[in-house]
């Protein structure tokens, strides 16, 4: 760190913490790389800023989506995040494996500490700013929808969330530009973390990053289980939800229990390195084996909070594609609530080797593989689904398929890995990092993915491009067994995780499969890009209004697609499970409503926008030591809360006319649209009406 | 979309660059009893695996391709949803399983806690084990002598570990000899390894530490009695003396470009760092 420019204002920010000025002074390949990054979020961001001048699209902007309470923009607005940062990660990954591949008794490319940020924000934007934004945004898409409700129980504490998490994930990209990240890894384990060693800005950008992304999956959690629990429409049971309910549901849950231990977490590390408290130093009675447990405690639960969104994903998928019933619903849900339940019973598996006794290593190590049965039941379910249907191979279903084969293997390591005596061999080297890829790769990224490409026509009224979204699924799936595979193996070999450069010539072959497939993993993302790009140019031709592209099971494709900002013109009523499959068989799922009501939806508010920018810059000065901006940012936060608390003029109705309008609108559409058989939904022919035999 | 086609590219690009030497340097060729006995282990898990595993590998792309869209020949059965028979079939065998590993782990995590003494005829040799930034200190407090960044033993004797930290948390890992524990400031864990041929082997560090962590590696030399004589002989002899300055140098920061060793330890030195690490902070 270099000296401070002004210290009364600008805290202990020094010209040397801009990437472009070292770049200046030390044109290395290492700060090239460092500038060139900063330059890309610099570029990005003018890039994204001109283009809605130009467009005049700033106003839309604000009002349209920024203070948006619609729970289905707030799902796109997250899901948006993640792809952003989604990429970033992406890009780093490779650098990571470009580092190690050409770093075989050779110094690389990037100087040690920073490959150690490099894999630090590489794992904190792939959990926290990657896989919560992408499955909160699923979530919040679907649920409203699936459980027959218009909105979720608490719009504006759903729009603070998206909001805290977008300044988390803004702080993640500051600190490309200004300053560096921390060097701890994605778990921040002191007492490296502390400022005895670690006095730079690095830790403290992961803690309010971290801090504010726990928080906003807390109240995620809550708003998601809360909606669940009392915003179902009349006749839609617990039992009656779609699969992807349930997994929302114990999601919320684990999230709901599982992310303060974290936000505890970070907050006594912070108050370690603000005001010389002693939590986890290892001096005057700090301990970090308490940071490690509750670490773990949150970090547990959380590799359930990002995988069994998917596994509710597959279930829709899976059922959907096979034309057929999900096999053994009720053993679904149980085996749910059974690996939410365990996943809390299983977190010393993270440290087996910190020297406990044998019995409490062997007790988590059982309670480890007890849960791998109710996740083993749902392979099967998965199995038994398709078993007597007829399987369509859209691009979700490839991914499910995928996913199945894959997952598999990574539960075997899991297996493998709850041995305490194996893991003692393989804990920290690439053989762990190979499993917990292997592991949510295909169960969370597929997942998204999956359901990215499965619901994308509901929220956006046209498919995506077949091809394309092939080719990717096709990356994704050879990238992860190139670039993974081989880990294991260097695992076993003895590499340690987070090696910046190789001795050992040995690991050459290996290392270069790996960089391979990091390579086609990014070409993945490429072939996504592409493919949204076609789908885009080409929508006119692939629209499904009509709302129902797949012939699927819930009420989320009674409406159309987009649907209407109020879901349903009128709540529906259900009488069993997938209420809409039934209907299309036996009734008239199209059939106008008797007659249409006014209905009141929350009116936009500017209330989240303003906490969510006021936290990120409370997180900034608190990171370099601004203290008037951080009281600043604090005081805007609760003044903005109060002057809310006197709002009282919260919703605005839309007219039973206006309603009436939109939805002669769709019906007329959907008289006029051709109903499609199975074979060939993938073409044009699909307007998003389904062919059904009655 | 299935393994087998995708783990082909990785075969394909693997095999004539003679990838199997990488495994040399781990557990496969284990060089002490605690590692025979965990790749023991290894291999009985794999094979239950095997079964657990291969219904699933088979069954998907089976299912999947036979009741195919365009497969009409075969029963369609789209509200059949529940079955007892399969729903046992789905339950029991895994619970079956998981029983069975259960009482395996259980067994093998007791037999083989790196606190637990070997078996053997002869007392194990005490070594001290100092993780520092970005090096570790191995102290022989019965021999007197220390050395760095290289840790002699002799074949056959157990050795019996202690390690603490004189900075952050590290991992002290030597996987042709035994499993890992973590080195933490101001604790002792303990780790018990043996060497049951001649060699040399890695040792390293696997919890990061710093921008020295990927240097951080450990000479293990497993040798006869003799020749460890010989060396301990050596070491007394000919090297200076563990004394303030050279502790000192060791605690700094860096990485040591060559193994060191000391002759003269001062007396309890574990523990002081111990206790010194509990009391100040940082470095």
């Amino acid at each position: 760190m270099s000296a401070p420019v002004w210290p009364a204002v600008l805290g202990r920010f020094g010209w040397q913490d801009l990437p472009f000025v070292l770049a200046w002074q030390h044109p290395t390949i290492n700060e090239l790389i460092g500038a060139g990054a900063a330059a890309m979020v610099v570029i990005g961001a003018g890039v994204v800023a001109l283009l809605l001048t130009v467009t005049h699209r700033w106003r839309w902007l604000w009002s349209e989506w920024l203070t948006s309470l619609d729970h289905k923009k707030i799902g796109i607005m997250y899901i948006v995040i993640a792809f952003v940062m989604l990429a970033r990660a992406l890009i780093e990954a490779n650098l990571m494996r470009l580092q190690q591949a050409t770093a075989i008794n050779a110094p690389g490319i990037v100087a040690p500490e920073h490959f150690a940020e490099l894999f630090s924000t590489h794992g904190s934007i792939m959990i926290f700013f990657m896989a919560m934004p992408f499955l909160t945004g699923v979530i919040n898409y679907l649920v409203p929808l699936q459980i027959g409700a218009r909105d979720v129980a608490f719009p504006l504490l759903n729009a603070i969330g998206l909001w805290l998490t977008g300044s988390g994930a803004a702080l993640m990209m500051i600190s490309l530009v200004i300053g560096r990240f921390s060097t701890g890894g994605w778990s921040g384990y002191p007492p490296y973390t502390e400022i005895a060693f670690n006095p730079g800005v690095g830790p403290d950008y992961w803690i309010w990053a971290v801090t504010l992304g726990s928080i906003a999956s807390t109240l995620a959690g809550i708003n998601i289980a809360v909606t669940i629990y009392k915003m179902r429409c009349p006749g839609m049971h617990l039992m009656r939800m779609q699969m992807f309910c349930w997994t929302s549901l114990c999601t919320a849950i684990l999230m709901v229990f599982a992310m303060p231990p974290l936000t505890v977490a970070t907050a006594l590390l912070a108050l370690d390195r603000y005001l010389g408290f002693h939590f986890f130093t290892n001096a005057a009675g700090g301990n970090m084996m308490n940071y490690a447990n509750l670490f773990w405690m949150f970090g547990h639960p959380e590799v359930y909070i990002v995988i069994l969104p998917a596994f509710g994903i597959y279930s829709e998928v899976v059922s959907t594609f096979s034309s057929k019933e999900l096999y053994g619903y009720v053993s679904l849900v149980i085996a749910t609530m059974g690996i939410a339940v365990l996943s809390f019973t299983v977190w010393l598996h993270h440290f087996f080797t910190m020297g406990q006794s044998p019995s409490i290593n062997a007790a988590f190590g059982i309670a480890t593989m007890a849960i791998g049965v109710p996740t083993g039941v749902k392979i099967y379910n998965w199995i038994w689904t398709m078993f007597r249907g007829e399987v369509r191979f859209a691009t979700p279903m490839l991914y499910a398929l995928a996913f199945m084969m894959t997952f598999v293997l990574g539960g075997l390591t899991g297996i493998i890995l709850a041995f305490p005596p194996l893991d003692y061999v393989v804990h920290n080297t690439t053989f762990l990092v190979a499993h917990f890829h292997n592991m949510l790769i295909p169960g969370t990224l597929y997942g998204l993915i999956a359901a990215y490409t499965f619901w994308f026509p509901k929220a956006f009224g046209f498919r995506l491009n077949e091809t394309w979204g092939r080719i990717a699924c096709g990356c994704w799936v050879i990238g992860f067994y190139l670039a993974f595979m081989p880990l294991y193996v260097l695992g076993a070999a003895g590499l340690a995780r987070r090696t910046q450069a190789i001795d050992e010539a040995a690991y050459r072959p290996w290392l270069y499969a790996a960089e391979l497939g990091a390579v086609i993993l990014f070409c993945a993302l490429a072939a996504l890009i592409v493919q949204l790009w076609v789908s885009v140019r080409d929508r006119h031709a692939n629209r499904v209004f009509a709302g129902d592209p797949w012939d699927g099971r819930g009420l989320e494709w009674s409406v159309s697609a987009p649907p209407p900002e109020y879901n349903f013109a009128h709540l529906p009523h259900v009488e069993q499970r997938h209420a809409f499959y039934d209907d299309k068989r036996r009734h008239a799922p199209y059939a106008p409503p008797p007659h249409y009501d006014a209905i009141a939806m929350p009116r936009n508010s500017a209330v989240a926008p303003v906490i969510g920018i006021a936290s990120a810059i409370a997180g900034f000065a608190l990171v370099w030591y601004i203290w008037w901006l951080a009281i600043a940012g604090l005081v805007a936060i609760i003044a903005t809360v109060i002057a809310r608390s006197f709002v009282r003029d919260t919703e605005r109705t839309i007219p039973a006319a206006e309603v009436e309008r939109e939805q002669a609108l769709w019906l007329h559409a959907v008289d006029k649209a051709h109903p499609v058989p199975r074979e060939r939904e993938l073409t044009p022919a699909n307007q998003g009406l389904a062919e059904v035999h009655r | 979309m299935t393994p087998p086609r995708a783990l082909l590219p990785v075969l394909v690009a693997s095999l004539p660059l003679g990838g199997c030497d990488a495994l040399r340097l781990g557990i496969v060729d284990h060089a002490g009893p605690v590692a025979a006995a965990q790749w023991h282990l290894y291999l009985i898990v794999a094979a239950v695996l095997v079964f657990v595993a291969g219904p699933v590998l088979v069954l998907v792309p089976l299912m999947a391709w036979h009741y195919r869209l365009s497969n009409k020949g075969d029963a369609y059965r789209p509200d059949w949803g529940f079955s007892w028979p399969l729903e046992i079939l789905v339950w029991v065998p895994p619970i079956g399983i998981v029983i069975g590993l259960a009482f395996l782990l259980w067994n093998t995590t007791h037999a083989l806690d790196p606190y637990r003494p070997l078996a053997s005829a002869e007392p194990p040799l005490e070594v001290q084990a100092v993780a520092l930034d970005w090096k570790w200190l191995f102290i022989y407090p019965g021999e007197g002598v220390a050395s760095v960044d290289r840790l002699v033993i002799p074949v056959g004797r157990p050795v019996h570990l202690s390690l603490t930290s004189g900075t952050v948390m590290q991992s002290l890992l030597i996987p042709q000899l035994a499993g890992q524990v973590y080195a933490m400031g101001g604790m002792r864990t303990q780790l018990y390894i043996a060497a049951s041929r001649q060699g040399v082997f890695r040792g390293e560090n696997t919890q990061y530490n710093g921008r020295g962590f990927q240097d951080q590696k450990v000479a293990v030399i497993a040798t006869d009695a003799s020749r460890y004589t010989r060396w301990l002989a050596a070491v007394r002899a000919s090297t200076p003396m563990l004394d303030g300055t050279a502790l000192a140098r060791l605690t700094r920061r860096s990485v040591e470009t060559r193994p060191l060793a000391f002759s003269r330890v001062p007396p309890h030195l574990f523990d002081r760092v111990m206790s010194v690490t509990r009391t100040k902070e940082g470095q």
